[in-house]
């Protein structure tokens, strides 16, 4: 289970966050919209670690365990993942390395065996064939010269190997093609379960067709204004974020 | 001036030096009219020093903290270094405190080796260095593949015993030279312990569509002294493909001086450094395009952590007849401390005017972004580093397509990781 609790955050002396409830119980999918610059990505930065942001009020535990005090790869390897909104390449780095790499150290981490280089592969191969992905994406270097949807199928396909418990997804569907949005969103509906839970970002309606969220929260200006069930989404299609701000404020 | 004629440590290292060749000129091989011109120059011009241009960036006051002899006659087997010997299947010539031991090498069949003093015609005289190494050079080998003869993969292998208090200095002195056609893949080995002075000089002479693959891995003790200048030529569709990867020695100074002497040569002058602790390293290298339509290619990449310094220093020559002239060089440094250093100098002297030249530099750290990304996907964060260092070198070493080289060299950049800073 997620749990935030007046969560207060500023990148240097601008304030961001500014006041954040909410709560993912286990098996179950929550989607957040709100307008451009609303905090969304700093809040799924601050969940998973990255530095250079201030928290300065506030909790976040995942399952118990105070996510603000661990350091980004303990809360990977507590099942945390973030599929990026503009993931990063890693020139240098082959992208079946990286897989491995990142699969045996929260192995590891958990006190499980690794995988070695042929059951990796297995693996790797199988998920990339439910996502549509060509083999020789895994000689690749990571996301270098990647096409955006390209990209943007390799998060999933790192959430697929990984298979975390909590799975934040920051706008994975902009840059997908018509076909890849449904292809990408049975590879998260795949990992639906009672031990999976995830925070999809959005601004779109049309993913949550695919993947009908549990409840739909909106964050505007650092804070969630208004939650409800999937019906709010088509809302906020129909008549925007104007209404729902000015009622907030 | 009173400060030109004070006597300068340095200039008391070089008298040391001349005074070891009075002592050992009579026991020294071959013609002594080579060895009295060089201690002739040195005792007039002494030892590099920080006010020639050539070494602004790389002082040698280090090396007069000792006094180095000429070693010993080797007596023990030194299995620790041998074992230190990187897995190549390949026949090997081993030096030991710079001298040939036939009894720890296995010469290659097909190829010319003579050994037992100074190999090669002079090259370079009047580099102080160089004119060191004829002063006091003993051995080397000198390598002849005839011509059209493609012979495989040699291993050329330097190691240097710790002899507590004495401190040997050496000065090998080798030649390669290459027949119109034929083809070698030289592994040039150098490692030891202890503090000892390493002061080779090699040339190599690639001649008509020969093709020689050179691989040198510098893994001396991290107390050593180590230069190395080498000299090559290459003629009329020759190619030198050189890689080299740097890790050992306190100072060391690796000098190429490359010339593309015949038409539509080729020559590759690759590198991979990684220093740390107080190690300086330089590389410096000369290239001369002198005949027309050659090619140069040169990637240098430098890691270097606490208070490491680094000094690149590459010169491309493009004489007024080399039209078409292809150079191309990349220096990239990665500093992993605020207290590492690097120095860059690049220069493009060109006389011709159709000629393609570019070259660049950066220095950078780790990318905090890339760094998080690896780290949020479990990966720890000394590893997400190790990873991103090893992608920062993959380019340079991934470009060495000799399968067992490349493993090799692979092999010392792990145990790089492995080790404790010096
Ligand atoms: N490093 C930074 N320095 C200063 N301001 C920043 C920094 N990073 C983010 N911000 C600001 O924080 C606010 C929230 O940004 P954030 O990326 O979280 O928005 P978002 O809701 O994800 O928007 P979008 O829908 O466009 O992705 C924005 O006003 C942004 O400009
Ligand atoms: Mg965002």
């Amino acid at each position: 289970m997620l749990e935030i609790k007046g969560l207060t955050a500023a990148i240097g002396d601008k304030q961001i966050l500014n006041g954040v409830d909410l709560v993912v119980p286990p098996g179950e999918i929550h989607a957040i919209m709100g307008p451009n610059g609303a905090g969304k990505s700093t809040l799924s930065y601050i969940l998973s670690g990255r530095p250079g942001y201030e928290v300065t009020g506030g909790e976040a535990s995942f399952n118990g365990h105070d996510l603000l005090e661990m350091e980004p790869e303990e809360r990977a390897a507590l099942g945390v993942f973030l599929a990026f909104q503009y993931p990063v390449e890693l020139p240098g780095v082959g992208n079946a390395n990286f897989l491995r790499t990142a699969l045996n150290a929260q192995r590891r981490a958990r006190g499980e065996a690794e995988l070695d280089a042929p059951s990796f592969l297995k693996l790797a191969r199988a998920e990339m064939k439910r996502l549509s992905m060509p083999d020789d994406m895994l000689k690749r270097n990571v996301n270098v010269g990647f096409s955006g949807g390209e990209k943007k199928r390799n998060e999933v396909l790192q959430m697929a190997i990984l298979k975390p418990k909590l799975a934040i997804l920051d706008e994975t569907d902009s840059g997908l093609d018509i076909d890849a949005l449904r292809i990408v969103s049975e590879g998260v509906n795949a990992q639906r379960g009672p031990n999976f839970s995830a925070l999809v970002i959005t601004h779109y309606q049309r993913l949550l067709d695919y993947i009908v969220p549990d409840r739909v929260h909106v964050l505007s200006a650092g804070r969630i204004i208004r939650s409800g069930g999937p019906e709010l989404a088509h809302e906020l299609e129909a008549h925007g974020y104007a209404g729902i701000v000015a009622d907030a404020a | 001036m009173s400060a030109a004629l004070k006597t300068t440590a340095l200039d008391a290292t070089a008298q040391a030096f001349l005074t070891r060749y009075a002592g050992l000129r009579a026991r020294l091989p071959g013609s002594h009219d080579a060895r009295d011109a060089a201690a002739t120059r040195l005792r007039a011009s002494g030892l590099p020093g920080p006010r020639e241009e050539a070494w602004r960036f790389t002082h040698l006051r280090p090396i007069t903290e000792f006094t180095f002899l000429e070693p010993l006659t080797p007596i023990e087997d030194c299995p620790r270094l041998l074992a230190r010997l990187p897995e190549i299947d390949a026949p090997r010539l081993v030096f030991v405190d710079g001298r040939y031991r036939p009894d720890l090498s296995t010469p290659p069949e097909g190829i010319a080796v003579r050994v037992g003093g100074p190999a090669g015609e002079a090259v370079l005289a009047g580099e102080k260095l160089v004119d060191l190494n004829t002063m006091l050079g003993e051995d080397g080998a000198e390598i002849v593949v005839a011509d059209g003869v493609d012979a495989g993969t040699l291993v050329l292998a330097s190691l240097a015993t710790d002899r507590d208090a004495r401190h040997g200095a050496f000065h090998p002195r080798h030649a390669v030279s290459l027949g119109k056609g034929a083809k070698l893949t030289l592994i040039d080995v150098a490692l030891g312990e202890g503090v000892y002075l390493n002061n080779s000089v090699l040339a190599i002479r690639v001649a008509e569509h020969a093709h020689l693959t050179h691989l040198r891995m510098q893994l001396e003790s991290i107390r050593a002294f180590s230069f190395a200048t080498l000299f090559a030529d290459i003629a009329e569709g020759g190619e030198y493909d050189s890689f080299t990867l740097t890790i050992g020695a306190r100072l060391s100074r690796n000098e190429v001086h490359a010339n593309l002497s015949g038409p539509n040569a080729i020559a590759h002058l690759n590198a991979a450094r990684m220093l740390r602790g107080q190690q300086h390293g330089d590389f410096t290298s000369i290239i001369r395009h002198i005949a027309p339509n050659c090619q140069s290619n040169q990637t240098v990449k430098t890691v270097l952590d606490n208070a490491a310094r680094g000094v690149f220093q590459g010169k491309i020559e493009v004489a007024r007849g080399a039209q078409k002239t292809d150079g191309y060089q990349m220096n990239q440094a990665l500093l992993l401390s605020h207290d590492a250093e690097m120095n860059s100098k690049p220069q493009l002297e060109i006389y011709a005017d159709d000629v393609k030249c570019s070259h660049g530099a950066t220095v950078g750290e780790i990318d905090a972004e890339q760094l998080f990304y690896l780290r949020s996907r479990g990966v720890a964060h000394e590893e997400a580093r190790a990873m991103l260092i090893r992608a920062f070198l993959a380019e340079a070493i991934n470009g060495i397509s000799h399968e067992a080289g490349r493993a090799a060299m692979e092999t010392c950049l792990d145990a790089w990781w492995g080790a404790d800073a010096a």
